[in-house]
């Protein structure tokens, strides 16, 4: 009835695990609780969970990215305590507790937070960028965040029901295979990623589409806005190389669940191919997390500088050119295979090209800055600290991809340094820049200066507090992923870097504290203009937060900073565009379809896990019957009356106008 | 309010400082092998390369940063500034030529120290078969009929060809002073070539996780002069178990933190019949069965 699933999965027997998922339990309870009683159910679905407005879904992306973030962050805690104390000792953690917090913090950071992260911004800021209403298909765009959402579900009940992965982040064959790894945690770790997985192809097919063909009229392409080409750049490689993660998953799958030998050892299975076909998803990912950091860094240079991007065609090409060059480096991951010398060093040249046009941006940045005026706002403290840390990273990189220094460095903690150093000092501060930067757009008003600045001052000392000691400790030949060792010159380092996470805890600590605070003094951080920071592209001729529909009439672009553009005519004119003519709009009506098919997936996924064949018809019925009902609507626009539609704008147009007053009186 | 942008490159500074301290440790900076030393060589040139250009790009955002700051008046404030050619050409060159550059040491240094290659010495190489096995190391010297289990003894200045395969999963066998690293893997045999060039004790490890015994599939490397060599291989022919097919199936079951220990006699054919599966792979966690086990841990 129940296949593998019996009371022996909940593990009793270990009081970390039983503490922390019954605190989680507690707080979920809790929340549950307060929103039942408060009455807010019926808002949050109508408004949220059933929304298609691509702004809602971005926020929820990030807010999901937020939450997995203390959850990953807890891992590492764990693991930086468990090395600073398991010297000559075996720790707090025993080894198959411990393997599965590695585990699970890479598939969490990568998965969970840096990929919702950064899908929620594109999400979020594209379409206003574009100038258009919606993404292209609004309603797919909610399943595929609600099958996102369905991964980090299964991926956190393993806390508690059965056991996590003990393969690390990419589970490679024949350890992860059914021999080797007989326990569920693989399972949970195949499913996972499955499904959140299709939502992200969902994801990327959906943003491609948008900015190749929703604009207002005017965007054209070498006009749209350094964040939409990154995005672009992103979405194409989502789509090209997430099947890749998807089949080559399932090919594990079909190992584990149907005795095929894909990967085994034995029957012609080869470990070889998982791994180049796990990297030839894995590299691109690389770049589609950090394309869309660099176009938010992009932004915020501008803005805060003050003047244009520079040399933006430059930073076109490049985005492209690392789009194109990021399928072709995938084999410098495993150079220790064996694989000669002719395939190492070319694939450790391929690596270093992708380094030219990386740099290339890093410059332009550079010149963005030359000669403007420059604001030390939040989001622009986050990219300085992101081009110094970068360019480390960069560094260790290149370093990293000379085939005979990668034969003494490969999987030692001097790599794990430096993807902490590029995905931390890259994406996370890319996305702690956009989540600063774009708040006050989707809320209203602004977060809180003071504890920002003091949280990003905290995460860039703690960072290279906790991470420059890896690079030493992989210098003295430490390997990543040890539970316990016995060489002293490590211990001090690991003591160290243990400082280091204590420090980053502080920064974590410092952001829930501006969020606290800010949305506790909103009123006095309101944003009434909808355009705090001065900004130079489309978002921020929106009112904050922006109607359903964006805009009431879409604006016609003129040029490559479009709301520069406008701002600028309306400051020598001093005096508004003539008000428009306002229609009615039709926009998607909201659909549970995304949620009520998240619901039915979790089930199946948590049912195959656990070999519950008939709960996994179940659920796939009711899946793919939430999907024929969806298609078998006839209404899915509803209509905004152009009074509506004129009240919204006019009250926009009555901020602005007050801007343009004080400008000329002023003047006088 | 501009806040002051200056901690990073001092603080990066002070905490790089001991790197040179990190040199007297068990370190792949304190490399005891010519493979070694060639490898530490192109990590400080390639370091150096690129910090010809790092160190600059740093600085700049720093002086950048702090002179256009929108307080300073004395700085000039240039609007429109977007684009120069000339500039252009500087961006996209800068990096090429460094990689131009970094490329040739690549491309040269791969092929000198691929691992597969046999090393320059008039002294015919020691050949050592290694078996990762979980979690623990065999070592089969065919030529002298030996075997230890987490104990290389190895003769200095003479170089060591290694033929390595894993008896189960996936594991990397490193030795960190003496140079390249290289995958084991079931069915298939990786070539390493090393030597110690003086006498010396070393760790050695595995270098990619294999599973919750992986902590302790470390071993002892010991180089020692020729004549050394000779006695420890003829004190180990006097003593232990004999490794034959049987004594290696009950040494391939999982174990953990094992004591070095060695074979006074191996059969010569082991190797290849490990590689070739005629030993099948190790069998993997013995608790449990598959439909019931939710935790499986190793029994002891």
């Amino acid at each position: 009835m129940l296949g593998k699933l019996s009371w022996d999965a909940i593990p009793y027997d270990q009081p970390i695990p039983m503490a922390a998922s019954s605190v989680v339990a507690l707080v979920i309870i809790g929340v549950l609780g307060w929103v039942t009683v408060k009455g807010y159910v019926p808002y949050l679905w109508k408004e949220w969970i059933t929304s298609v407005d691509h702004k809602r879904i971005g926020v929820m992306y990030c807010f999901l990215a937020l939450v997995m973030l203390l959850r990953g962050f807890s891992d590492a805690i764990m693991m930086r305590s468990q090395q600073a104390l398991a010297f000559r000792s075996p720790g707090y953690l025993p080894p198959e507790h411990y393997d599965q917090i590695f585990s699970a913090h890479g598939t969490l950071m990568i998965f969970f937070v840096a990929m919702p992260f950064v899908i929620g911004l594109m999400n979020f800021a594209v379409p206003l960028q574009l100038g258009a209403r919606d993404v292209a298909f609004p309603t797919l765009n909610s399943v595929g965040f609600w099958l996102t959402a369905t991964g980090a579900l299964l991926v956190n009940v393993s806390l508690v029901v059965g056991e996590f992965a003990r393969t690390g982040w990419l589970p490679y064959p024949p350890l992860s295979e059914l021999q080797y790894s007989p326990g569920v945690g693989v399972d949970y770790y195949l499913w996972a990623l499955e499904i959140s997985g299709v939502g992200t192809l969902i994801s990327g097919v959906n943003l491609v589409t948008t900015v190749l063909k929703i604009h207002a009229p005017g965007m054209t392409y070498m006009r749209m806005p350094m964040f939409c080409w990154t995005t672009l750049a992103a979405n194409l490689l989502i789509v090209a190389a997430f099947p890749i993660l998807t089949a080559t998953l399932a090919m594990l799958l079909l190992d584990r669940y149907l005795g095929f030998h894909f990967f085994t050892n034995e029957a012609g299975g080869n470990m070889m191919m998982f791994m180049n076909l796990i990297w030839a998803w894995g590299h691109p990912e690389v770049y589609i997390l950090i394309l869309p950091a660099f176009g938010v860094f992009s932004e915020v240079v501008s803005t805060f500088a003050r003047k244009p991007l520079f040399g933006y065609r430059s930073m076109v090409m490049a985005t492209m050119v690392i789009c194109l060059l990021s399928f072709t480096v995938w084999l410098h991951h495993f150079f220790t295979m064996g694989a000669g010398a002719d395939v190492n060093a070319i694939f450790g040249i391929m690596s270093m090209i992708i380094a030219v046009p990386t740099g290339v941006k890093v410059f332009n940045w550079l010149f963005t800055l030359y000669g403007g005026r420059i604001e030390f706002s939040t989001p622009l403290l986050w990219s300085l600290g992101f081009m110094v840390t970068f360019v480390v990273g960069g560094m260790t990189g290149v370093l990293l991809a000379v085939p005979p220094a990668d034969f003494v460095l490969h999987n030692s903690l001097f790599l794990v340094a430096h993807f902490h150093n590029v995905i931390i000092g890259g994406v996370l501060f890319g996305a702690f820049a956009g989540y600063n930067y774009w708040f006050p757009k989707a809320f209203g008003f602004r977060l809180h200066e003071g504890l920002g600045k003091a949280a990003f001052w905290c995460w860039l000392v703690g960072f290279y507090v906790a991470f420059m000691p890896l690079y030493v400790l992989g210098l003295m030949g430490m390997t990543r992923r040890m539970q316990h060792y016995d060489v002293p010159a490590w211990h001090p380092w690991l003591l160290v870097a243990a400082f280091g996470a204590a420090i980053i805890t502080v920064a974590i600590g410092l952001q829930v504290a501006q969020l606290v605070v800010s949305i506790r003094r909103r009123e006095e951080l309101r944003d009434l203009t909808g355009d705090p920071w001065n900004g130079r592209s489309l978002e921020w001729a929106t009112p904050s937060p922006p109607p359903a529909f964006n805009y009431a009439v879409l604006p016609t672009i003129e040029g490559e900073e479009a709301y520069w553009d406008i701002k600028q005519r309306a400051f020598e004119r001093l005096q508004l565009r003539d008000e428009p003519e306002y229609r009615e709009i039709e926009m998607p009506k909201n659909s549970p379809t995304g949620f009520v098919c998240a619901f039915f997936a979790s089930f199946m996924g948590f049912a195959l896990i656990w070999h519950i064949w008939w709960l996994v018809g179940v659920a796939a019925f009711g899946a793919f019957a939430t999907f024929v009902v969806f298609a078998w609507r006839d209404e899915d626009e509803y209509i905004i009356p152009a009074d509506e539609v004129a009240r919204i704008d006019r009250a926009n147009r009555a901020s602005r106008r007050a801007v343009l007053e004080q400008m000329r009186t002023a003047a006088r | 309010m501009p806040a002051e942008p200056a901690g990073p490159p001092r603080r990066a500074l002070v905490l790089l400082a001991p790197l040179a301290l990190a040199a007297c440790q068990p370190a792949v900076l304190d490399p005891q092998g010519s493979v070694g030393i060639a490898e530490k060589t192109i990590l400080i040139d390639s370091l150096a390369i690129m910090l010809a250009i790092v160190v600059p790009t740093v600085a700049a955002t720093f002086g950048f940063a702090w002179w256009f700051r929108a307080s300073n008046t004395r700085a000039r404030y240039m609007p429109h500034f977007g684009y120069s050619g000339a500039l252009e050409l500087l961006v996209w060159s800068v990096p090429l030529l460094t990689i131009l550059l970094l490329g040739g040491v690549a491309w040269i240094g791969s092929h000198d120290l691929d691992p597969a290659k046999p090393l320059p010495s008039s002294a015919p190489p020691l050949e050592v078969q290694g078996v990762s096995l979980d979690w623990k190391w065999l070592f089969i010297y065919p030529d002298q009929g030996v075997a230890s289990v987490n104990e290389l003894v190895i003769p200095a200045g003479i170089p060591v060809h290694f033929s390595l395969t894993s008896a189960s999963v996936m594991n990397a066998f490193f030795i960190p002073q003496l140079g390249s690293m290289i995958y084991t893997m079931n069915g298939m045999t990786s070539q390493l070539n090393l030597v110690a060039d003086n006498p010396g004790e070393f760790l050695g490890l595995s270098s990619h996780y294999s599973g919750d015994g992986f902590s302790d599939m470390h071993f002892d490397v010991r180089a020692v002069p020729a004549a050394r060599f000779e006695d420890w291989v003829n004190a180990t022919r006097g003593k232990g178990e004999s490794l034959d097919p049987g004594t290696y199936t009950s040494l391939a079951r999982q174990s953990i933190d094992v004591r070095p220990f060695t074979y006074r006699e191996v059969d010569p054919q082991l190797y290849q019949m490990i590689v070739t599966q005629k030993l099948p792979p190790g069998p993997g966690p013995e608790t449990g069965q598959p439909d019931r086990t939710v935790s499986p841990r190793t029994e002891k």
